[in-house]
């Protein structure tokens, strides 16, 4: 295993140490694969938009085996009293990627297990295609497994992922996976919070089998320092439904990349999402929807409000394969710009090799509008609470499209929370 | 109803099955032999006449390429090309300077009879007057291979101050005029295939309009590539001064081959204050045959720069042929106010592949770009739109529109959109839509039942598909257009 330390230039060399003690087949098989690769750079199409370079230079250690239980708590209780619907559901808490006991209220209704007992890498991520997710197999402590039996309303379950950070970086690197079966429902709620610098590189692997439905929100408030790139892959079996919402709020560099797959007729996928974003901040919202078979539907919507020098990045691809006759797909990505030093860089892409389709997408990018903000004002609304009017409303047809009740005000209490009185030009 | 006629005309000829225009033309070329390096880029310096300034500049674009990869990104899949076993320089051997018809090989005449060059376009060539009131006139600048053999109008031209010319004869005769504009758009160093012209062209067309100068007609050059194992390498240069316009019209056919031919040609645009300058294409290189064999590989570097306040730029394209399109003609918008346009017809069929698309460059303020792309897919071929729209932090009030639709026909056939939008300034706005789906069963059975074959409907709905560009073609373009996209699509319905 030694002989793999001389290929980690670059940015893996900051990981170097961990991937060197590795045991297993598949974590030495990524490890191999990422020194291959290394981390993907800006000539690599999928990361165009999106430098690593802040990933920086300095080593990211495992997370210690202690951690401030105040801190946790702190965090936590930022989460749950959002809004107070929250603190009744159930809950599995995560700190620095491992499982927190004493902080979870684990659910009754779905089989759990955790990835640190039972290690299960899941059959779509792939480590030879993306170099993130080899990292993630490489280094992966733990993580939550979570199953619905066929037939069984699972209700909610919240996923807390808390990262805690003293002096020194850390990295960590959860596997998770998601099966929810037969005609089964799941509501999925995952947030992420944080302190310090630290880097969150979670992997989550979700099969909504055959007539099930999974509703998924996630909510990203990670710290000010801290680098969130998330991978998720979904398979959506026949008639059945993923629902996805993302709010990206936080973060130095935060990357949210869902690659959904239709592969049994009349799948129906939602990738919708909302960011906002100021100060130095790098949002990016990925999405790979790939349609194998007939008659299935995907729908997303994508919102970006940037200010300060914030850039926004959204990439979006819908792939309709030569069986997926019939396929209706709709994508629309939306920017507005509240500072002069903001950017949005948008790259909505249609691969289509099916003919009896009905595939579009539209991209939007402006100011306020002046006709608007005239209207409310001259309502006798003051200048910065019709801006904050405005935005509100611009972001919150996006978040309308979440259809879990709890999870959609949560949302907008969150965002609430964050932004009060922020519709000043910064 | 004339667009039925035609459109009726254009299928009823689509029982003969096979290139119209391909056929080929028996000439004495005079060549340089097969390969690139340094003495074949100072063989086409001399046999050009160039001055050194010329060679030297040819010689860095060769360094600069050497150094330089293919590159891979478009959705194109070819077999390697080998750069060395082309020949880089063919020209039809000729008389000294034919400054009138007469001198002309009739061989090169009769080609462009066959080609349908309406020299009126063949008339006007030959000195007959075209009574007033009549059409404006068009002057041709016809290439053939890589030498400008014909160029009419020149006298008309010339009092009207403008100069069209063959770029080689620029460089002689107008050397500072080339000195100062050639490579400012379109860098040698820009691309690969743009350092490879760089090195290698051969000829192509030289526009000079000055100060105020309205253009009095429609400059066309008819390029054709002829001879065998050929690349052809134009150049294209088009300065129109402040307050002047200018139309050019470029159209292309070739011979049919069983080997494919490269391509790359560079054009660049200058259009200083209050400057318009038009630009239409119709591409109608061989594409190959049913099985994908053959066919022109085009790989072309248009870009115009709108270096003037209030100045414009508009392409408007029509692409049927060849077997690979990459090609992305852009406009820099620098100045106040200025405009840039983008209209195009892209039609694949067979085993054709297209990757085109613009790039709008907003530098200045209240700079407004509008793109028009139209993509037709039929039979197992793959046509991609891949634009850039960017908006640079001091374009405040920037505007843009784009759309793009596509259309396919049959099972067999993928039709990709790739745009990119950059925007770096708040006050800018920026809309971007695109639309894929086949011939609606509703328009299709309303044609059937009306009487039209499914062939004729077929070209009737996508005649109307591609309106909003055909439109924008100056009116001899529009006529061929049309015939194109039907004649493209022949064989891919039913």
């Amino acid at each position: 295993m030694n002989a793999l330390s001389k290929d980690m230039s670059g940015p893996l060399a900051l990981f170097a140490n961990r991937l060197n003690t590795l045991a297993g087949p598949e974590r030495q098989a990524a490890a191999g694969a990422l020194a291959r690769t290394g981390l993907p750079d800006r000539k690599s199409e999928a990361w165009h938009y999106t430098a690593l370079r802040a990933l920086g230079k300095q080593d990211y250690a495992a997370p210690p085996a202690q951690v401030d239980d105040g801190a946790v708590r702190t965090l936590l209780d930022g989460v749950l009293c959002a809004h107070p619907a929250m603190a009744g559901l159930p809950r599995v808490v995560f700190v620095n990627g491992r499982h927190a006991p004493a902080f979870s209220a684990l659910p009754d209704d779905v089989d759990l297990a955790f990835f640190a007992q039972a290690p299960r890498f899941g059959l779509q991520a792939a480590p030879d295609r993306d170099p993130l997710v080899a990292l993630n197999t490489a280094l992966a402590e733990d993580g939550l497994y979570v199953r619905v039996p066929a037939g069984v309303d699972g209700g909610h379950v919240m996923l807390v992922s808390l990262g805690v950070a003293g002096a020194e970086p850390v990295s960590f690197h959860p596997r998770h996976t998601v099966v929810v079966e037969k005609e089964a429902h799941l509501r999925l709620i995952c947030v992420q919070a944080g302190q310090g610098a630290y880097f969150h590189n979670p992997v989550t692997d979700i099969v909504v089998e055959d007539g099930a439905t999974l509703e998924h929100v996630t909510v990203q408030t990670e710290a000010a320092q801290a680098i969130s790139l998330g991978t998720l892959y979904a398979h959506v079996g026949h008639q059945s439904v993923y629902d996805s919402f993302v709010l990206g709020l936080g973060g130095q560099l935060a990357r949210h990349e869902v690659h959904a797959r239709l592969g049994a007729t009349r799948g129906v996928v939602h990738v919708n999402g909302a960011q906002r974003l100021a100060g130095q901040q790098v949002g990016d919202i990925t999405s790979v929807i790939t349609h194998v078979a007939s008659d299935c539907t995907s729908r997303q919507t994508v919102r970006n409000v940037l200010d300060g020098h914030a850039r926004g990045v959204f990439q979006g691809k819908v792939l309709v394969e030569r069986i997926a006759q019939k396929t209706d797909g709709y994508q629309m990505n939306q920017a507005l710009l509240l500072s002069p030093d903001a950017e949005i860089d948008a790259k909505p892409e249609l691969e289509i090799y099916a003919d009896d389709v009905r595939c579009s997408h539209g991209a939007t990018v402006g100011a306020l509008d002046d006709d608007q903000l005239f209207y409310l004002r001259s309502r006798g609304i003051p200048e910065h609470e019709a801006r904050q009017i405005l935005i509100d409303a611009f972001l919150d047809e996006a978040i309308a499209l979440v259809t879990d009740a709890t999870a959609q005000t949560f949302c907008r209490a969150v965002l609430a929370a964050r932004f009060a009185g922020k519709g000043d030009v910064a | 109803m004339p667009a039925v006629t035609q459109t009726r005309e254009a299928v009823e000829k689509l029982g003969q099955s096979t290139y119209k225009w391909g056929f080929e033309t028996d000439i004495e070329m005079d060549m340089a032999p097969k390969g690139l390096n340094e003495d074949i880029i100072r063989l086409i310096s001399s046999r050009k006449e160039e001055p050194e300034w010329m060679l030297e500049w040819r010689l860095a674009a060769y360094k600069t390429w050497q150094a330089m990869t293919e590159p891979k990104w478009a959705k194109v899949a070819y077999p390697p090309i080998d750069y060395q076993d082309a020949h880089y320089y063919a020209a039809p051997r000729k008389k000294p300077g034919p400054k009138s018809l007469d001198e002309v090989d009739p061989e090169l005449l009769r080609t462009y009879e066959k080609l349908g060059i309406p020299l009126h376009e063949q008339a006007l060539l030959a000195g007959v007057e075209v009574p007033e009131g009549e059409r404006m006139p068009v002057a041709v600048d016809a290439v053939f291979d890589s030498v400008s053999v014909a160029t009419t109008f020149r006298k008309t031209l010339e009092e009207a101050g403008v100069i069209f010319c063959p770029i080689s004869e620029a460089v002689k005769e107008h050397p500072d005029l080339v000195r100062k504009y050639l490579g400012t758009v379109v860098p040698a160093g820009d691309n690969f295939f743009s350092a490879l012209n760089s090195a290698v062209f051969t000829d192509g067309s030289f526009v000079y309009v000055p100060k105020g100068v309205r253009c009095p007609m429609e400059l066309s050059t008819y390029f054709r590539i002829n001879a065998k194992n050929t690349g052809q390498f134009e150049r294209t240069l088009i300065v129109v001064e402040e307050g002047a316009s200018v139309s050019y019209l470029e159209g292309c056919t070739a011979p049919m081959r069983d080997e494919n031919q490269l391509h790359a040609a560079v054009v660049e645009l200058v259009a200083m204050d209050d400057a318009s300058i038009k630009y239409s294409t119709v591409q109608n290189w061989y594409p190959g045959d049913e099985n994908g064999r053959g066919g022109i590989y085009n790989f072309v570097t248009k870009r115009g720069a709108c270096r003037g306040a209030r100045s414009k730029i508009s392409w408007t394209q029509v692409e049927t042929g060849s077997a690979i399109t990459w090609k992305y003609p852009s406009c820099i918008l620098q100045g106040e106010g200025s405009v840039g346009e983008f209209y195009s017809v892209a039609v694949t069929n067979n085993h054709q592949q297209a990757d085109t698309g613009t790039k709008m460059i907003h530098l200045g303020r209240n700079t407004r770009s509008t793109i028009i792309a139209k993509t037709i897919s039929a039979g197992r071929s793959d046509s991609t739109y891949r634009g850039l729209v960017r908006v640079q932090p001091k374009a405040s009030g920037a505007r843009n529109f784009t759309q793009c639709d596509s259309l396919l026909i049959g099972d067999q056939c993928g039709a990709h959109t790739v745009p990119y939008i950059e925007s770096r300034n708040m006050n800018a706005r920026i809309e971007h839509e695109a639309t894929t789906s086949k011939i609606s069963e509703d328009q299709l059975f309303y044609c059937r039942q009306r009487g039209l074959s499914e062939e004729d409907a077929v070209g009737l709905i996508v005649n109307g598909f591609c309106r909003d560009v055909l439109k924008e073609l100056p009116m001899e373009f529009a006529v061929e257009a049309q015939k194109l996209l039907q004649i493209s699509l022949e064989g891919s319905v039913g």
